[in-house]
């Protein structure tokens, strides 16, 4: 799609770049700022990294294979990953830097509020499940995904999911919060070396986490793709590891939001917000009503 | 219009003008002190309208500095030169246009800067490119012994 | 020490200023932007230029005519070839020069290839501005194409020098015409690309439309020239009103749009692109026999007068004026620079705005530092 080749100098076709990237960046000199604070500016990095870790000790990789099982898992996602908006704002705050604020109360805003679409968006598949327990979830589309069983509002709610979890994670087109353009780089514009490096890197953990969440709610965590009757062709695809399964289906995700976010231009904070209050949380609203009435009268499959 | 009602109108306006045919243009130069009004009346009258000031040039004559103004007319595609310098290389001085075309007032705190030509009733006039520090350049007696590599 | 006051007195009725450059990826180049906030609102914009003030219009004054060619390129880079044209078609005009076809001609396809890439590269970054990346690779990736072209033919690929008081320094390579032809044929495959891109697009429209709005009014009391003025409706295309080299043998049609906001101006811009390829196209099968150059006095010394000669560059009009006094050096020269007057019109038409907006408002005015600082 853009004519890029991408970094391919190290190691056969580039594979060893990121290895390279990682020593670069711990061996970069840690820039002090003046007039930061700098407990605050230390501390920053840490919670937006530790946030992203601890949500994925909850996600199941495959059949047992996951840290914690917890009986409340799906809510559990939500709240932690939602615990990196904290270490944003301190990171605006601290920086002593006006880009870096205004990225930061962006950061906020847009967070917060999209944090209820991902929410409202989850729970019209708990409704279905009847469970929040992520194993519980995933064992439920032993028989088809949820995004094929749960009728239109099962669809509708996975396309909010991926708009409003891409808006959560800051990434394009709802970056506003780093929009470069504008905001050189919004709240981490002042970090240098492995501080910004946890910033990148929890930016891109949390967009694993919000693809695998999608892919364990929705197109059936590390369950193969079935179709009804066809024996011989689910056996095929029982083959499959429920491993590989669970990350092609996670990189399938993953691709839809880099591809969107290659293709489109960059919201305004405005616009942004709009697109949340105006129309995503209604919408929500009533799909969740709808999902509730199909499940009350046992019309999903 | 042609060059030849434009000078009668300029003329009448203000008849101390002197007009010259230039290879392109009419040129008419005129003492600071009537510059404004011609300018203005130039911008109103119904049957002129120079509403596009295209360049705005200072020059340094040696004894006079000087401004050039370049109007032309989008509506009938005249144009003309207005010119007008002052002996006062001190503390020079001149009426702004920047109310009739307001793309003077970035031009004019260029002259300023680059010339140290003043005007008056300018809202912002400010060095443009230099700071403070500098001389004015575009003269024609500025030294510089440092910056300018002189042959 | 009068920029302290500014900060100081508008602290106090608590605003939030912020300094937009002079290093800042969306004012391509090092302009400063002075811009007070309320919340995300744009108050005011101050811009502060002068970082790569190089004296040329005083450096042109110690130098011959020949070199002050050569230097119009390091003003508008993008579009070096339109103002190398402008300084000759004076210089020649002052000497009253009679130019044959054949330079006029090839003159003219060079100024249009070259406003081409200029606008390509506009494209490119204005959609970067905007926060889509792609715009990006592909804009440079089709610009690359004619910046091949120039190479062959000039040695140069964006500062080209390839005028000459009286002609041109080398005849045009023996490819030129094909290639030329094969990257029109390209490229009216390609342009329509763009428009899927971003022209379509709907957070682009949204991004976009009302944006910025410019009467044509003020866009001719602020000078406002070039696309950016056409979109406001001010027909302004001095190829059309004062035709210079091969404009008046071909057919164009002068792009003007009348809403005069963000996407008026884009849209200007694409249009263009079509209406430079119409131009092209209708020169480069028939670029007269003759000479490339008319041959010159080896020291050129302009008769005494006032000289002024305006071109269409890919950003506006730009004046050239000379004042001579019979020397080989010019006794005055001033440019008179596109961009200077577009980037006056920015507090105007960007307050009011997002800081978002004043991004896509600075994007569509297209500026060019070295131009505007000269």
């Amino acid at each position: 799609m853009q004519n890029r080749l991408g970094p391919n100098r190290v190691g056969p076709f580039g594979i060893f770049q990121t290895i390279a990237d990682l020593f670069k960046l711990l061996f970069k000199e840690l820039i002090p700022i003046k007039d930061a604070d700098s407990f605050l500016f230390n501390l920053a990095p840490f919670i937006v990294i530790i946030a992203s870790f601890m949500a994925i000790a909850a996600i199941p990789f495959a059949k047992g294979l996951h840290a914690i099982d917890l009986n409340i898992g799906v809510l559990y996602v939500i709240a932690v990953s939602a615990m990196g908006v904290i270490g944003v704002l301190l990171a605006g705050w601290s920086s002593n830097n006006k880009y870096s604020l205004i990225g930061a109360m962006r950061s906020g805003a847009q967070i917060v509020s999209y944090e209820l679409s991902v929410g409202l968006a989850l729970i019209t598949i708990v409704i279905m499940a009847g469970s929040m327990q992520l194993s519980v979830i995933v064992e439920a589309q032993r028989d088809g995904w949820f995004i094929f069983k749960g009728h239109i509002p099962a669809f509708i709610a996975f396309v909010i999911f991926l708009i409003s979890s891409t808006a959560e994670t800051n990434r394009g087109p709802f970056d506003l919060a780093e929009a470069e353009s504008e905001l050189t780089a919004g709240y981490h514009t002042e970090y240098s070396g492995i501080k910004f490096a946890f910033f990148f890197l929890a930016e891109y953990i949390n967009m694993f986490i919000v693809a695998s969440i999608a892919a364990t709610v929705f197109l059936g965590g590390w369950m193969p793709f079935h179709v009804g009757h066809w024996g011989g062709f689910n056996q095929v695809m029982d083959f499959i590891p429920p491993f590989i399964w669970y990350i092609g289906k996670t990189f399938f995700v993953i691709f839809l939001m880099m591809w969107f976010k290659w293709t489109f231009p960059r919201l305004r904070i405005d616009q942004l917000l709009t697109l949340e209050w105006k129309y995503l949380l209604p919408i929500n609203l009533v799909n969740v009503l709808i999902m509730a009435f199909i499940v009350l009268m046992g019309w999903h499959f | 219009m042609d060059k030849i009602q434009l000078g009668e109108l300029i003329k009448s306006i203000a008849p101390e003008a002197e007009l010259k045919e230039g290879n392109q243009f009419l040129e008419a130069t005129v003492p600071p002190s009537s510059l404004y009004q011609l300018a203005k009346q130039l911008r109103e009258k119904e049957e002129a309208q120079f509403d596009f000031l295209f360049c705005l040039s200072g020059v340094d004559y040696g004894s006079d500095l000087g401004v050039v103004y370049h109007l032309r007319s989008t509506l009938f595609d005249h144009a003309v030169v207005l010119k007008t310098r002052t002996s006062d290389r001190e503390h020079p001085q001149l009426d702004s246009v920047t109310d009739i075309w307001q793309t003077a007032e970035f031009h004019e705190r260029e002259v300023f800067d680059l010339l140290g030509i003043k005007f008056k009733n300018h809202p912002d006039l400010r060095r443009l490119f230099l700071d403070n520090s500098w001389g004015f350049p575009l003269r024609k007696d500025y030294v510089d012994d440092i910056n300018i590599v002189t042959k | 020490m009068q920029e302290k006051e500014i900060i100081t007195s508008t602290d106090e009725q608590q605003e939030y200023v912020i300094n937009m450059g002079p290093q800042h990826p969306s004012t391509h180049g090092v302009l400063r932007l002075l811009v007070s906030l309320k919340g995300e609102k744009v108050k005011s914009v101050q811009p502060h230029i002068g970082y790569i003030h190089s004296g040329i219009e005083k450096m042109c004054e110690s130098i011959t005519y020949p070199q002050i060619i050569h230097l119009t390129d390091r003003m508008d880079y993008i579009s070096a070839h339109i103002n190398n044209e402008a300084v000759c078609l004076n210089v020649e005009k002052a000497l009253e020069v009679d130019i044959p076809d054949r330079i006029k001609v090839i003159r003219t396809i060079m100024s249009e290839l070259t406003r081409l890439q200029s606008h390509q590269l506009w494209w490119a970054c204005f959609g970067m501005d905007l926060g889509g990346l792609t715009c990006f690779f592909y804009g440079l990736r089709d610009r690359e194409k004619i910046l091949d072209i120039f190479e062959e033919t000039c040695g140069g690929r964006m500062i080209l020098s390839y005028n000459c008081p009286g002609g041109l320094m080398y005849d045009i390579h023996p490819n030129f015409q094909k290639r030329v032809k094969e990257f029109i044929k390209y490229f009216r495959k390609i342009l329509p690309e763009y428009d899927q891109l971003l022209t379509g697009n709907v957070i682009f429209h949204e991004r976009s439309k009302g944006i910025g709005k410019l009467t044509k009014e003020d866009a001719i009391s602020f000078g406002v020239t070039g696309p950016t003025g056409r979109a406001s409706g001010f027909s302004c295309d001095v190829r059309k009103h004062e035709p210079y080299s091969a404009y008046d043998r071909v057919q164009f049609k002068e792009i003007l749009h009348t809403e005069g906001d963000t996407f008026a101006r884009y849209v200007a811009r694409i249009d263009e692109m079509w209406e430079s390829m119409n131009i092209i196209e209708q020169l480069i099968d028939n670029i007269p026999e003759g000479p490339f150059a008319v041959k010159m006095k080896p020291i050129i010394k302009l008769p005494e007068g006032e000289y002024y000669q305006r071109v269409e560059t890919a950003r506006g009009e730009l004046g050239v004026y000379i004042i001579s006094d019979g020397n080989k050096n010019p006794y005055r020269v001033k440019f008179r620079s596109p961009n200077f007057s577009n980037l006056s019109v920015l507090n105007h038409i960007a307050s009011g705005f997002k800081i978002a907006d004043l991004v896509a408002i600075g994007g569509s005015l297209d500026l060019i530092i070295p131009d505007i600082d000269r």
